[in-house]
């Protein structure tokens, strides 16, 4: 991590500011394709934390609060320690904290999954308010973003062109993790005890497999993803800790993994995809195409675009191709 | 729900409620140095020490149980629905709609316009959650939170475009309703007649879902989904009604808070009643009459805030970490149905013996 720091340090120059261009309608693509890689990188990292745990055949929909924590916990801790870094860790932490929770509490007789997702949404939501109210006034140090302007060649004289390749080291990582974890699950032997688990639990166990432990730790590994994207919230964009940090970002990840079709590298795709659509209501403000009372509706474009893509791809006649198998039995 | 059976959820209920204390008091007095005599005994008098408090607690307990009938009445069909937020929100703005619209009408005529409105409109959104879940398979769960946050972003663009007062500069609000048209207080208490609303709407669901034959279908249809459909059972209409009835108790809430306490469409309706509601029907176990008791605690527990931020200045999200760890500690009560020898009927104990 402290590599990493390093070379992030390194890329963040700063060049000579000079005056925006008009760029008339371009200016409205670069500052969607901005705005998905800037609002999209949380959805990817909670969507490949809900990707591994529903591998293992089991749905958290508690990460909007995993989530809520993780942005409060890593602005916290930055704040703290000075370190934006040390906060994404901490966030990490929390989050595993709080998926293994919820797995420990799933894997007990009678309990229904939906509820207690339900309950560590609400609980995570009130724990991360109480424990943030301090730091909603003082200024955490926030993470460095890379400076990846000379990437457009000559256009990077353009100032909106810079700031579009102004990206966070977070998203690189997300980048790159997405296409590592469909290896893992695909190739090691890892990624087949978890697959197992998520499509027979019979045949895990008759394998000599403890599938609540299996359980267990996909669920933590998926929070302390969601942890980290939550770090992204209160460290980068928007960058401050608030009580509305998160407005169902946790919850949309799910929708978006059932988009995904349980593919890691699908997820990426995905989460630009809502990123893109999420920033829509800025990018038109920014561009004075729509006023203040009507950019309220074009925010409400992901939840309506979340649920376009369910009722697409949802069913009740069939199962959901490549879905886990344990994840359509009736519990 | 026979005596025993009672005696067991009861039993059980109390004892994870009495745990979440005993967690919450050990978490203030590490985390905020309170002791835990102070604060149970601040709580108790903010929630139901006092006759203001009572007229406190009571005035949220109204919307409360309106909301919480939004995810009781289709959990008895096995769906999960946690929009009741969305429908408050919906209810609420057009509840202030037809106040605006009927205010030539007597003040009875104006009430029951908005009322029918605020209903159709919450029915409507979680009826098409129901219906997506039938037609489609979507997750009520998921569609339910989506269709919330969307009825939210349209009440906040109704309130502040078309609909806004431009009077109200700092906090945008629609017209305010007829003076004539609002919602007293009962019998002299200082708590208006939105709590009478919830409890008739409780014991209409109560009728409704264990006394008519509409109930025993929808509890056979939550039990067994392929059965219900194989005997014949009309499960999407099941699905559809029950939903939108769910619904129209939370839009319910949104015509009491317009009527009787804000007089008009503005922000402060989205305070979490709806989200609070999830619980209370998760603490009555879904059971609409249990849902009285729950929704006038956490109307207590909700009213004992304040309180408990002037005396002990401890922040306001305190009572909600408070009922995030009843909620978990009511889900993992669950776990305990059927352990205890004393609530078995008999012949099960006789066979445990043997």
């Amino acid at each position: 991590m402290s590599a990493l720091a390093l070379v992030l340090g390194f890329g963040n120059f700063t060049l000579g500011a000079t005056s925006a261009t008009d760029l008339g309608r371009w200016g409205l693509l670069l500052a969607v394709v901005a705005g998905a890689i800037r609002v999209g990188t949380p959805f990817l990292f909670v969507s490949l934390g809900e990707c591994i745990t529903e591998k293992s055949g089991r749905v958290n929909l508690g990460l909007e609060g995993t989530l809520v924590m993780g942005a409060m916990t890593g602005y916290a801790i930055s704040y703290k320690t000075g370190s934006p870094w040390m906060g994404v860790l901490a966030a990490a932490g929390v989050g595993a904290l709080f998926g293994a929770l919820h797995a420990v509490i799933c894997n007990l007789p009678r309990v229904n999954y939906i509820a207690v997702g339900i309950s560590m949404m609400l609980f995570g939501m009130g724990l991360a308010y109480y424990l943030g109210k301090p730091y909603i006034q003082p200024s955490a140090p926030q993470l460095p973003a890379l400076e990846l302007g000379f990437l457009a060649g000559p256009l990077s004289s353009i100032e909106q062109v810079r700031s579009a390749l102004r990206i966070n080291g977070l998203f690189v990582v997300g980048v790159v993790l997405a296409p590592v974890l469909a290896w893992i699950l695909k190739n090691t032997r890892w990624g087949l005890i978890l697959r197992l688990a998520g499509e027979s639990e019979e045949a895990a166990a008759a394998m000599g497999y403890s599938v609540p432990r299996i359980r267990i730790i996909a669920t933590a590994i998926g929070g302390a993803l969601a942890g980290i994207g939550g770090s992204y919230l209160s460290l980068y964009y928007p960058g401050s800790w608030s009580e509305q940090i998160s407005s169902g970002q946790g919850l949309m990840a799910v929708a978006l993994v059932i988009f995904a079709r349980w593919d890691p590298v699908r997820c990426l795709w995905a989460s630009l995809l809502f990123g893109g659509v999420g920033s829509l209501g800025v990018a038109l403000q920014g561009q004075n195409l729509t006023t203040a009372s009507v950019a309220y509706l074009w925010n409400a474009a992901p939840y309506v675009l979340t649920l376009i893509i369910m009722i697409l791809t949802c069913s009740r006649l069939r199962a959901m191709i490549g879905a886990p198998a344990e994840l359509s039995r009736v519990r | 729900m026979n005596g025993r059976s009672l005696a067991e959820t009861l039993t059980i209920t109390l004892l994870a409620l009495v745990a979440s204390l005993v967690v919450f008091g050990a978490f203030m007095f590490l985390f905020a140095r309170v002791a835990p005599s102070d604060l149970f005994y601040w709580m108790y008098i903010g929630g139901f020490g006092t006759k203001f408090s009572w007229q406190n607690t009571l005035t949220r307990a109204a919307p409360l149980i309106l909301t919480a009938l939004c995810t009781a009445l289709p959990a008895r069909l096995g769906l999960i629905v946690i929009g009741g937020e969305g429908a408050l929100a919906l209810g609420g703005l057009a509840a202030a709609g037809a106040g605006l619209l009927l205010q030539s009408f007597p003040p009875f005529g104006i009430q029951v316009g908005m009322a029918a409105a605020a209903m159709v409109a919450g029915g409507l959104l979680i009826g098409l959650c129901g219906g997506l879940r039938y037609w489609r398979g979507v997750n009520a769960t998921i569609s339910s939170l989506l269709l919330a946050y969307i009825a939210i972003y349209v009440f906040n663009f109704l309130v502040e475009g078309p609909m806004r007062d431009p009077a109200s500069l700092n906090k945008p609000s629609t017209y305010p309703i007829p003076e004539k048209a609002m919602l007293g207080s009962m019998f002299g208490l200082d708590v208006h007649w939105g709590l009478a609303y919830g409890v008739v709407a409780c014991v209409l669901s109560w009728v409704l879902m264990d006394h008519t034959t509409f109930g025993f279908a929808a509890r056979m249809a939550g039990g067994n989904l392929r059965a219900a459909q194989a005997s014949g059972l009309p499960v999407g209409r099941l699905i559809l009604v029950t939903c939108f009835l769910g619904g129209a108790a939370a839009g319910l809430a949104g015509m009491v808070e317009v009527a009787a306490v804000h007089r008009q469409a503005n922000a402060s309706l989205l305070a979490g009643y709806g989200f609070t509601g999830i619980l209370v029907s998760f603490i009555a176990r879904h059971h609409p009459l249990g849902i009285i008791p729950a929704a006038v605690l956490f109307g207590g527990l909700s009213a004992s805030s304040g309180m408990l931020q002037r005396r002990l200045h401890m922040p306001d999200a305190s009572v909600q970490v408070l009922m995030g760890i009843m909620f978990v500690m009511i889900l993992l009560s669950e776990a305990l149905y059927g352990r205890f020898r004393a609530f078995q009927p008999r012949e099960v104990r006789e066979a445990i013996v043997a």
